[in-house]
């Protein structure tokens, strides 16, 4: 008898555990379905590519979050750094090519200087955290007010780049709303460029299947992904979250480990603010400002521990996924898109809720 | 005697105004198990922390094997061979027990021909093996810290200790929380590594443990080592004395 009452409270508690694991992925799956009912034209290819487009700001802000979070910090200044890079990348690209420059190497070298440039932040975010100790909710609030005012002050005061040469900007929209392979009905795929001369009601129906940014966003997933946790890096991550002081002794360089944390967030924040310049064809500072607490958000959403020394990349992708679904669907459903922070608000809070259930739910077993 | 191992050399360390060593002279020779004793806040684990490299001290000099090893960051020394078993056991208790014996020196392998990723198996089968040595079980070795109790968890902070084959192994407090049987176990783990020419510092509060194997004790009162006795001319009622101070009032009179 009370075997069995063991064995039933044990199944019931891993069936809570499972739910407490995975709740996110159904949570997504359930908003999914209830805007494919309920919202014309939100269950369709072209729909999904659009979601998944609209939320690589977030996902590429919020992987460099979830490492900062992970060692028990916090990145504020990532949305602006996201401004410096795509107003940096739009002003070097504009330069060279108005200086005589041919469009494809000035492209290159403006996404180079503009990767470089946005590193700063995160070096001096770092250097701040590591070895001046100031706290990180601090020394990245004061970065979020110098990256600010140098992003602005890089668009002298205007909230675009301008002067773009409209090839640049010809190019520019090519990649950055471009796709690998696009859907087209009763054709099936074609590979680089929608097929010319379709009929009206069939390009209506074509659908990107490959944009270009959501590859470069799945590429640096899956590299930061495995370096988090695969690799000795992604290791010395977690532990320093853990136990900073175990990690100090155990002979990590922790100094230069959140160093690297710091540069790492804001390069993935630099992506951002890149492909920002290539989807809007304008530089503007404030490219990532709204993002920043929705990367917070999509990494608390995802499970990642604000205490530190838990998380996962994958988590924050579904916790961008989660905001951009709710973003696009409220839209179809003619709702007032304010909603949107009420809701992701309301998920936050499920979301600590349940990672502290799951946490409980742990004690609970290894006492058993 | 034997040369020394380790000398630590008029040794000072302040914490702003509290001065927490007080040119402090210590030494320990191959082989030898010396037990460093005194009262809570005497400087025990302070010193050790200096011979670690987790403090740097603010006078003195610090040798081991021939090197000064004042300055060196925690993860030289480890490479030159002391380890140490903290008595806040310094485990990252988000991680297994592989992870944890492994911290810091993490087993790569290849993976795709061209990245170095950690080798989680095999150092999970590694802490098992070491475990094995202790006598001590551990269901699941995927577990996190967090789900073990506080003597499995002392098990992996000694595990850890003695699997890199050290030079010197130091020990603040290793058995606090360990069942009997298993304290007779680290007991006896010390008195192997000593007679594989392994030194050990062991700092206790367990008198009985003290005598059975320290070959020599060190007493440390207010930040200052105030004995240091040989176990044959050792009696707990002297060691005692000396701890509480009964020895400088003694000296005095
Ligand atoms: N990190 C620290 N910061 C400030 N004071 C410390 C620190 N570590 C130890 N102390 C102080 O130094 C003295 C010696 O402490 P400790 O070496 O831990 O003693 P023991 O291990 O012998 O009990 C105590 O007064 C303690 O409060
Ligand atoms: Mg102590």
């Amino acid at each position: 008898m009370a075997a069995v009452a063991v064995k039933n409270s044990g199944s019931r508690a891993g069936a809570l555990d499972m739910i407490t694991k995975i709740w996110a992925y159904l949570f997504l799956l359930v908003m999914v379905i209830f805007f494919s009912v309920t919202g014309t034209g939100f269950f369709s290819l072209n729909n999904f590519s659009n979601i998944l487009v609209t939320s690589t700001l977030v996902a590429l802000m919020a992987i460099g979050q979830t490492y900062v979070v992970i060692t028990s910090g916090i990145d504020l200044s990532i949305g602006w750094t996201v401004g410096l890079a795509s107003v940096m990348s739009a002003r070097t690209m504009r330069d060279f090519v108005n200086g005589g420059m041919d469009i494809a190497p000035a492209i290159v070298l403006g996404v180079i200087i503009a990767l470089l440039v946005s590193l700063i932040p995160g070096i001096i975010n770092g250097v701040l955290i590591a070895r001046v100790r100031i706290p990180p909710f601090i020394a990245t609030l004061g970065m979020f007010g110098i990256v600010r005012g140098a992003a602005f002050l890089l668009t002298d005061g205007q909230q675009v780049v301008g002067n773009l040469s409209d090839t640049l900007r010809q190019v520019l929209r090519g990649i950055g709303n471009g796709s690998l392979a696009f859907w087209v009905p009763g054709q099936g795929v074609a590979w680089f460029e929608r097929p010319p001369d379709l009929p009206p009601e069939v390009i209506r129906g074509v659908a990107q299947m490959l944009p270009y940014p959501v590859i470069v966003t799945a590429v640096v997933v899956i590299i930061f992904a495995f370096i988090l946790g695969r690799t000795q890096f992604g290791r010395h991550t977690y532990a320093i979250g853990g136990n900073q002081d175990a990690a100090v002794r155990a002979g990590i360089n922790v100094h230069r480990h959140l160093i690297l944390i710091y540069v790492l967030s804001a390069f993935t924040a630099g992506i951002a603010g890149v492909m920002h310049l290539f989807r809007f064809t304008a530089g503007a500072p404030q490219a990532g400002e709204a993002a920043l607490l929705q990367s917070v958000a999509a990494v608390v959403i995802g499970g990642t521990n604000l205490f530190g020394g838990e998380g996962k990349i994958s988590g924050a992708v579904i916790g961008a996924l989660i905001i951009g679904v709710l973003q696009t669907g409220l839209v179809i459903l003619n709702i007032d898109p304010l909603w949107q922070f009420i809701v992701v608000g309301v998920v936050i809070i499920v979301a600590v809720l349940v990672n502290q259930a799951q946490a409980a739910l742990e004690r609970l077993r290894s006492n058993a | 005697m034997p040369e020394p191992i380790l000398t630590v050399q008029q040794v000072s360390k302040f914490f702003g105004g509290l001065t927490a060593l007080n040119k402090v002279d210590f030494q320990v020779s191959p082989g030898e198990v010396v037990a460093l004793l005194g009262d809570n806040g005497a400087g025990k684990s302070t010193l050790i922390k200096c011979v670690s490299g987790v403090y740097r001290p603010e006078q003195g000099r610090i040798t081991f094997d021939g090197a000064d090893i004042t300055h060196h960051a925690p993860s030289e020394i480890r490479d030159r061979g002391i380890e140490t078993i903290y008595q806040d056991l310094a485990l990252a208790e988000n991680l297994d027990v592989g992870a944890n014996v492994f911290l810091g020196k993490e087993k790569k392998k290849r993976a795709y021909g061209f990245i170095n990723v950690t080798d989680d198996d095999f150092m999970r089968s590694e802490a098992a093996k070491v475990l094995e040595r202790l006598d001590i079980h551990i269901p699941s070795l995927k577990q996190r810290l967090v789900n073990l109790s506080g003597g499995q968890r002392q098990a992996v902070a000694i595990a850890r200790a003695i699997y890199w084959n050290a030079k010197l192994v130091i020990m603040d407090e290793p058995t606090a929380a360990l069942g009997v049987p298993e304290q007779r176990k680290v007991l006896s783990l010390i008195r192997s590594l000593r007679d594989h020419g392994v030194p050990v510092i062991l700092i206790s509060h367990t008198l009985q443990d003290v005598m059975t194997v320290a070959d020599r004790m060190v007493i440390m009162r207010r930040g200052k080592v105030s004995a240091n006795l040989p176990r044959a001319e050792a009696t707990e009622e002297l060691i005692v004395r000396h701890i509480v101070g009964f020895g400088e009032v003694a000296e005095a009179s």
